[in-house]
């Protein structure tokens, strides 16, 4: 690499130092001094982010000016004058526009050289054949279930025929002073289904409270959102973000507080219990990111040895003093997610389900006697609840492509009495 | 960038593990596995009639949807028995990070239970985790018509009533459930026959 400051080469020289220097732990350059074309690779991966709010306007500069030049980001929201304490790619004047365009055209303008390709809209509305393109993936979502979602697809996409169909997943989370950086390895290390159990479930106070003894100015807020609101229907659905419904929250549960001689309810302290806003806190965003950043370059580059295959998880604590904690957290054998991976299952596609029912229990591989049966949208048979089986069983006489509309590569769920804690994934082979 | 695939082969080599294609479409959902895991699982059998007993029944409208379904409570015990109760079971796709949403589909004179059909119970709410099942809620469910509680109270009046007088309070269960009223709220008739 040429050194002039036209193309920026300055820009990574402690970068590039770093990644030149030989250490114990960056073993694909044993022998070798690396070179300038290996330095190159950074350059030539595609990577793809996922979120462009808090956590992700920190992942993309981060990437950026870590020597990722080909980024993509998928943020489906808009920007909201409330971001702009925090989410420092946005202007005032961007209130209203796409998060994803605005924080792209901001780094690419900052950052010579880098190619940032927005994406506004869900990351449902994307197929694995997208997702297939990048080499690794950064979430910062503030959803469970894009999470969720997202993780399902990178651990279904690994295909034992194509090196390239394993993509590491980072992912960090932020909630008020606590974050967390988790990494990835689809199908080899712990996924986030695995980890569903470590969410602490919003705190809920009991229904009967509110509707009886509210002590707090919250309880108030949460019966006159829960309760009052569905007795007196005022408006036919409430939405969050109408200031019209939110006054009339804030009206009855003033009036209820005033009742019980409750202080503190007020319009914001309302608009946050009724939208669960949890005060996101720019520094945490800061350090998470960096830290998730930290982590993609070293997949990338295998500088230093990464978060992973052994510690797979760093908890961050900045509430009542400053403690991270790494550690390795365990696969969990009957995830529903990676727990058992689709398996092919040969079926002539003239069987009807109860010969494909008949097959599962002599087939060598399932062994499975008293199977109940799905696909993603269709019940085929279950075994229980009665109800559900009468009402399946009509299905057991269908063909499985004429009859039931099954298709080549379908998967299917088969879970049975036997193994009550597993499920057993299958993708259809017609023969 | 790392070598990761080697590791992976690596790994299935240490573990013996059967290579599993990918390529496939249309993927099961990870809540309607839990769903239908928990359908014939005998330590947790959340649908499973056989172990929900003879009081108890669930009916799928849909039966593609099994996220979807209706519970219908016949208490044999307690001052409950001789009525017919139907709860509407409703799990989102965040299921089980968040609990399923449950609904009395009568409006019913019961402490407990308001008259929108709200239950307060605490595994539906703020002791619910992600490794309790539709099972733990059937159960809590049946409890609540064995044992009224009059300190978590939903309707106020119908748990003044019971604190202050059993007698009373089974009078007004029984005049409820015949579809009769109490303090001018009329209530919906459940009586099987």
């Amino acid at each position: 690499m040429a050194a002039s400051s036209e193309d920026g080469t300055a820009r990574w020289q402690y970068l590039n130092h770093i990644r030149k220097t030989k250490g114990p732990f960056n073993p694909p350059t044993d022998d070798e001094d690396v070179t300038p074309e290996m330095l190159d690779t950074l350059g030539k991966s595609t990577i793809l982010v996922i979120g462009a709010g808090g956590l992700g306007c920190e992942i993309l500069k981060n990437l950026a000016l870590s020597g990722f030049k080909n980024i993509h980001v998928i943020d489906m929201d808009t920007i909201d004058i409330s971001n702009l304490n925090r989410q420092f790619l946005f202007r005032k004047s961007d209130v209203g526009k796409s998060k994803a365009e605005v924080a792209a055209a901001f780094v690419e303008r900052r950052v010579q050289g880098v190619k940032i390709t927005p994406h506004n809209c869900r990351i449902q509305d994307f197929d694995e054949d997208f997702y297939m393109q990048f080499q690794m993936v950064v979430c910062g979502l503030d959803s469970i279930e894009a999470r969720r979602w997202m993780n399902a697809t990178l651990v279904n996409m690994v295909d034992e025929e194509n090196p390239d169909s394993l993509k590491p997943m980072i992912d960090g989370g932020t909630e008020g002073f606590k974050g967390q950086t988790r990494v990835v390895f689809p199908t080899m290390t712990p996924c986030i289904e695995c980890q569903l159990d470590l969410y602490a479930p919003r705190a809920a106070v009991p229904l009967c409270t509110l509707a009886t003894i509210p002590r707090q100015p919250e309880h108030c807020i949460e019966w006159a959102h829960i309760i009052a609101w569905e007795q007196e229907k005022p408006f036919p659905s409430l939405d969050k973000d109408d200031p019209e419904h939110i006054t009339w929250l804030y009206q009855k549960a003033l009036s209820r507080a005033e009742e019980f001689k409750i202080p503190g309810v007020t319009y914001s302290l309302t608009q946050g219990v009724v939208k669960n806003i949890i005060p996101a806190i720019a520094s945490t965003n800061a350090i998470i990111a960096a830290s998730c950043c930290n982590e993609a370059l070293k997949i990338a580059t295998s500088a230093a040895p990464a978060l992973g295959f052994e510690d797979n998880y760093m908890s961050y604590h900045g509430d009542e003093a400053i403690y991270t904690n790494t550690f390795k957290y365990e696969k969990k054998e009957d995830c529903a997610v990676c727990g058992s991976l689709s398996k092919p299952l040969e079926v002539d596609p003239r069987w009807t389900l109860q010969e494909l029912v008949d097959s599962l229990a002599t087939n060598a591989s399932a062994q499975l006697k008293k199977p109940s049966i799905r696909t993603d949208s269709k019940t085929l048979y279950m075994r229980f609840p009665q109800s559900l089986e009468e009402k399946t069983r009509p299905n057991l006489e269908k063909t499985l492509r004429e009859g039931l509309g099954l298709e080549e590569k379908q998967e299917i769920a088969v879970t049975d009495p036997a193994f009550p804690a597993l499920s057993f994934k299958f993708f259809l082979r017609f023969t | 960038m790392l070598k990761i695939w080697s590791m992976k082969k690596e790994q299935q080599k240490k573990d013996n593990d059967e290579a599993a294609a990918g390529g496939k479409k249309k993927k099961v959902t990870a809540a309607q596995l839990r769903v239908q895991k928990g359908t014939n699982s005998a330590l947790s059998p959340d649908l499973n009639e056989l172990s929900l007993g003879s009081t108890m029944t669930t009916e799928f409208p849909d039966p593609d949807n099994i996220l979807e379904f209706i519970l219908t409570i016949t208490p044999d015990e307690g001052q409950y028995t001789g009525g017919k109760f139907t709860f509407s079971f409703n799990m989102s796709p965040s299921y089980p990070h968040e609990p399923p949403k449950v609904r009395c589909q009568q409006k019913i004179y019961h402490p407990n239970i308001d008259l929108e059909g709200k239950v307060c119970l605490n595994i539906l709410r703020e002791d619910w985790k992600p490794v309790l099942n539709l099972n733990a809620v059937i159960v809590g469910l049946q409890f609540l018509f064995l044992e009224p509680n009059a300190s978590d109270p939903l309707n106020k009046e119908a748990a003044d009533d019971l604190r202050q007088s059993r007698d009373n309070f089974r009078r007004n269960v029984k005049n409820s459930m015949a579809g009769g009223s109490i303090r001018g709220v009329q209530y919906d008739r459940v009586l099987l026959k």
